[in-house]
Formats: structure tokens, sequence, C-alpha cells
């Protein structure tokens, strides 16, 4: 169940880095049903996709679990080969020495069901009728793929997380479990993220829908069944997500106004490319190579319906007061997506609710993708909680 | 400079008090409230140095600029909010005073007194601002830009009817230590002023 690194993996010839976790396998677990949804549809079986970094300790206390963003899965750290050129998607944040130490937690990173890297999602089979589910798979709520992470810690024999941690829809995830499952989290760690999304948010995931939608290669959403593939549809869904990640500083300072091909000379009538756009092209195409359209439509969606409070009567306070956990936020003062403001508003609900927190609003040009990204007092900041829950583990520092 | 004023205030906070500390610095005095009195609470801090020692001690620590209010809490909802050697750095001090009244049931506030004989003899004999041990700064690059005395802060006191529950003075050197129980606001360094409404 666990990597252990091989020697050769951590060798300078394999050009992998030594604080890397080194050459690791995905697993894959398939959980038998009925599995209920929040929309009401039960799921017969379903199938997880999953990594695991570091040791389980004997008491099985030192569990940490990675709440994938709206594109990521369950390769969060590590190479997947000698060749591979790069690293899973946190690979700055998980690893030998990083925040999240994998010489000290055993870090569960997981494709949510729904996704398109191997779990269960619309682009699988539909055991019912021979065919991919495509747009006939059931809508998600984040609280679905809570319940599934729980039974994902069953198999594992995780009865508690020492943190479940996540950014952006990842955060979300990581909120959620806080309130379902309040006995089995023991540290919440929430970047980049928000309560709900805002009006602005829910607009631009609407955008990206209809891009994908309104591409000829759709078919309703049944482009698998008929060959085809609404590739720029999800290229356009994508430059419109890559544009409201990075800030307009963040942009600017990367490209400029830099032109790729093309002159400005007068009498020239050759069309001029900027950087930028090549960049966002480029962004779109390889996104719309390796990204399953109907998931990109289910999780965007999942992140419109996501309102940690509406059950608790819309009070956030009411919702956080079943939290048994402490919490850790941090959020970037460029994010315009997952603004400071929203961290804040999570940072007020817990103080009100009297659940420990402490809030760090990192300065970064980097906009939302930030959390993805180095960053000295993020790091440190991270890492300087992290190693205290680690110490918890140890009783050094009392709960 | 040594925190006599943290002993003080902790004989003044009630036992599991819920405490809000303003401007926490390093978490010193709540990671001490939490061991000695079970206190809960939070510290509101800006500076990210800070920050970061509050993280490594496990306290809990919010990013927060007091000087855009405290509108964020309910009213009444600490036991004690308290305020150490931060008051001058405010924008508009007494405003966050009002609010701390409000958000707690009584505050505890200490700062340095600008009374106090060594700033007095500065600025009277070399006719410059002072800069000591206790106020290490220059006055274009000081963070303290609303220096008081022990005397004008009772003012304010009064002019707000906000009742002043005790009030202790302390001074680090020993001629001023003894002094400073007759002429507080000649002899005392720091003062620890404990309101109610």
């Amino acid at each position: 169940m666990r990597k252990i690194l091989t020697t050769e993996a951590q060798s300078p010839r394999s050009g992998i880095p030594a604080d890397s976790v080194g050459i690791v396998e995905p697993q894959s677990h398939t959980f038998p049903g009925p599995f209920k949804l929040a929309c009401g549809r039960v799921l017969d079986e379903y199938t997880l996709m999953y990594e695991t970094y570091g040791t389980l300790n004997a008491d099985k206390s030192n569990g940490v679990l990675i709440c994938h963003a709206l594109s990521g899965h369950h390769h969060a750290a590590g190479y997947h080969s000698e060749s591979d050129k790069r690293p899973g998607w946190w690979d700055h944040y998980i690893g030998p020495g990083k925040p999240i130490d994998t010489n000290k937690f055993f870090v569960v990173a997981l494709n949510n069901l729904g996704g398109c890297h191997g779990s269960t999602g619309p682009a699988s089979i539909n055991p019912a009728t021979g065919k991919p589910w495509g747009p006939d798979f059931p809508p998600l709520r984040a609280r679905d793929w809570v319940h599934s992470q729980a039974q994902l810690a069953d198999l594992l024999g995780i009865q508690q997380w020492a943190a479940v941690v996540g950014g952006s829809l990842g955060g979300m995830q990581a909120m959620r479990w806080s309130l379902e499952y309040p006995e089995r989290v023991h540290h919440c760690v929430v970047i980049a993220s928000a309560m709900k999304l805002s009006a602005q948010n829910i607009a631009f995931n609407e955008t990206a829908r209809q891009a994908i939608t309104s591409d000829p290669d759709f078919r309703d959403g049944r482009y698998l069944e008929e060959n085809t593939l609404p590739r720029h549809g999800l290229a356009v869904a994508r430059m419109i997500g890559h544009i409201t990640y990075l800030s307009d500083d963040g942009l600017g300072k990367k490209f400029g106004r830099e032109l790729r091909s093309g002159t400005f000379e007068q009498g020239v009538e050759e069309l001029v490319e900027f950087q930028v756009q090549s960049y966002l092209r480029h962004q779109g195409d390889s996104f719309s190579g390796s990204f399953d359209p109907n998931t990109y439509i289910l999780m965007t969606r999942a992140l419109d319906y996501f309102d940690l409070a509406r059950e608790y009567g819309d009070d956030p306070v009411t919702a956080f007061s079943h939290a048994r956990c402490k919490f850790l936020l941090v959020s970037f003062t460029s994010d315009w997506r997952f603004a400071p403001e929203r961290s804040r508003e999570i940072a007020d609900a817990l103080m009100h609710a009297n659940v420990p927190v402490t809030y760090a609003e990192v300065e970064s040009p980097m906009g939302h993708d930030a959390f993805l990204l180095p960053n000295e007092r993020y790091e440190k900041v991270f890492a300087a909680y992290m190693n205290n829950v680690a110490k918890e583990l140890h009783g050094e520092l009392q709960a | 400079m040594t925190r006599k004023d943290l002993a003080i205030i902790a004989d003044w906070v009630a036992p599991k008090a819920r405490v809000l500390d303003l401007g926490c610095g390093d978490g010193e005095l709540l990671a001490q409230l939490a061991k000695q009195k079970q206190v809960s609470g939070y510290g509101l801090e800006i500076d990210p140095v800070q920050i970061q020692k509050c993280v490594e001690r496990g306290v809990n620590v919010v990013e927060q600029n007091l000087d855009k209010g405290l509108a964020n809490f309910a009213d009444q909802s600490f036991d004690t909010v308290v305020m150490t050697q931060a008051l001058q750095t405010l924008r508009s001090p007494h405003l966050v005073v009002e609010e701390m009244l409000r958000v707690g049931r009584e505050c505890i506030i200490t700062f340095p007194n600008f009374g106090q004989w060594k700033a007095r003899w500065h600025l009277a004999f070399s006719g410059r601002m002072p800069v000591s041990d206790l106020l290490p700064f220059e006055w274009y690059d000081t963070p303290n830009i609303h220096f008081c005395t022990f005397k004008d802060f009772e003012v304010l006191c009064r002019e707000h009817n906000w009742q002043i529950q005790h009030r202790q003075v302390v001074s680090e050197s020993t001629i001023s230590g003894v002094l400073k129980d007759f002429l507080p606001n000649l002899f005392g360094e720091t003062a620890i002023y404990h309101l109610t409404r």
C-alpha cells in the first residue's frame, strides 16, 4: 500500500530531485455499492484511483488526505517514471522536508469520483448500458467526494486523518470533511478557498461550460459514443479558467505585450501574435488532450453548488460549531477568484464558533495559482503548522 | 524589554476566559494564558514575521489590520480583549478602545508612557524626539504614531466614560521601580489599564 523510495529514485543520476517522493505508482480500488449520492441516485459500485507517499505509522494516526482542485487528480507528488518530465501537481508542497513532510506523514491523494484519471466518471462505462456514462453520469456534490474519501480511509485503516488538506475546490472538500466527519479530522487546512462561490465565479464557470457544450463535436455530451471530442470548446473553457487563476499583474510580468511573431511596422500586414496568446492556446490545447469535457462540466457544477452553510440555516457559525478540528487558512493577496475576503469570512465564522483557527494572508503576485507555486512565506507558515500537527502525534505538543 | 506587564495581565484574566489579543506579536501572552489559565482565544496580528512565530508556538493567530476595525466580531463575544504595546501604533486609538469594550466584557491595555522622565529629559535637553531602548525608532520610521502619557489616557477614559478597574505601572529600573508608585506619570515606563464600560 505504501510507496518505498528506491535509492535509485533519489540518486542524482536519475534526475529526480532528492526532496521528491521519487517514483510512485498509482493504485485503484473498486468499492462495492450501493453508494448513495446527494442527488438521490445510487452507484452500484465505483472505482477510485489514488497514490500514497510516506509510511503509515503503527497506530495509523499520521494520515494526511489531499483533496484536489477542479482539474487535479491522484498524482499529487513524485514521478511516474525516470523519464517523467513533470512531477505531480503539488510536488512543491509534498515530499521529504517539504511542508507536508513525507518523513512524518502518510499522504493519500486521489482522483475524485467523477474524475477522468482512472476514477469512475462520465468517461467510464455505465454497467447498466455497456456504453460510456457521458452526460448520464449523476451530478456530484463535494459531500459525495467526502463520503467516498471516507470509504478510502476505511480501506486504508485510517480512522482519523491527522489533516485533511486542500486548495480551492479541495479546500471546500476539506471544510465539508470537518462537518460530515468531525470525529475523523484532526486538522483542516483550507487554502485559497471559499464557503461558496460568488456570482462572478459562477458566471465564469457557466461561460466555460457554454464553450464546451456549444462545440459541434460535443454531441449533447455523447462524444465518446460518437467518436468525436469537443476539443476546441474544452480548450476555450480552460483558457477562460486559466485567465481567472492568474492576476493581471502576474500575466503582465510573465508576458507583457511581447510578441511571439509578426511586427507592428507600418506598411506590413502580417498578423501579430502576442506571447500571451500562444501561451493560453498551448494551455488550452494540452488540457483538452488530457481532460474529459463532461468531467469539466461536472466538476464546475459541483463548485457552483457548494455552499458550506446551506443546510445549517445559511449560518456558517452554526455550521462550524459542528467542527471538532483545528483550522489553518491561507489566502493570497492577488487571488481575485478566491479573494482573501472569502478566507476572512471563513476565519470570522470559525472564531465566532470558537473553533481554533490560524489565518495567513500571503503576499503574492501569482493570483489563485499561487497555492501551487513556490512562495517563501506560504511554505514557512504551512510547514510550521504541519510540524505542530506532527508533534501532536508524538504527544510533544498538547492537542 | 522583558515583559513584566504579561504577568500582571495574567492576574487579571479569569481562568478559562475567552480572550482576544489585539496586536498579539509573537503570541507569548496567549501561550502563557493558555498554559496558566486554560484560556482559549485568538491573536490578531499584521506582521508576517510575528504571525510565523505564533504559528510555530501553536497559538491561534489571525491576520488582521486593527486600523480597519473589529466589525467582524460580535458584541460581547469575548470575556477579555487585550492589547499590549499597540495602542500607540494605531491610526485611531480611541475608536479601537471603544471597539474593544463592545467586543469584550472588559479590556486590558498596556502602552509606553511618553510622560516618563527619560522621554521628558530627552526632549527638554536635546530638543529631539526621544529614542531609547523602549522606543527604539526615529520619528520618521516609527510605527508609533500616537504617543500619550498616563494622564492623557486617563483624560480619554473620563471623556468616554470608560471605567478604570485597575491600573498598574511597571518600570524596569530599580529607582524608577520605587518612585513610580509616588509619581507614576514621571517614573512609570509602561501602564497596564483594566477597563470596563
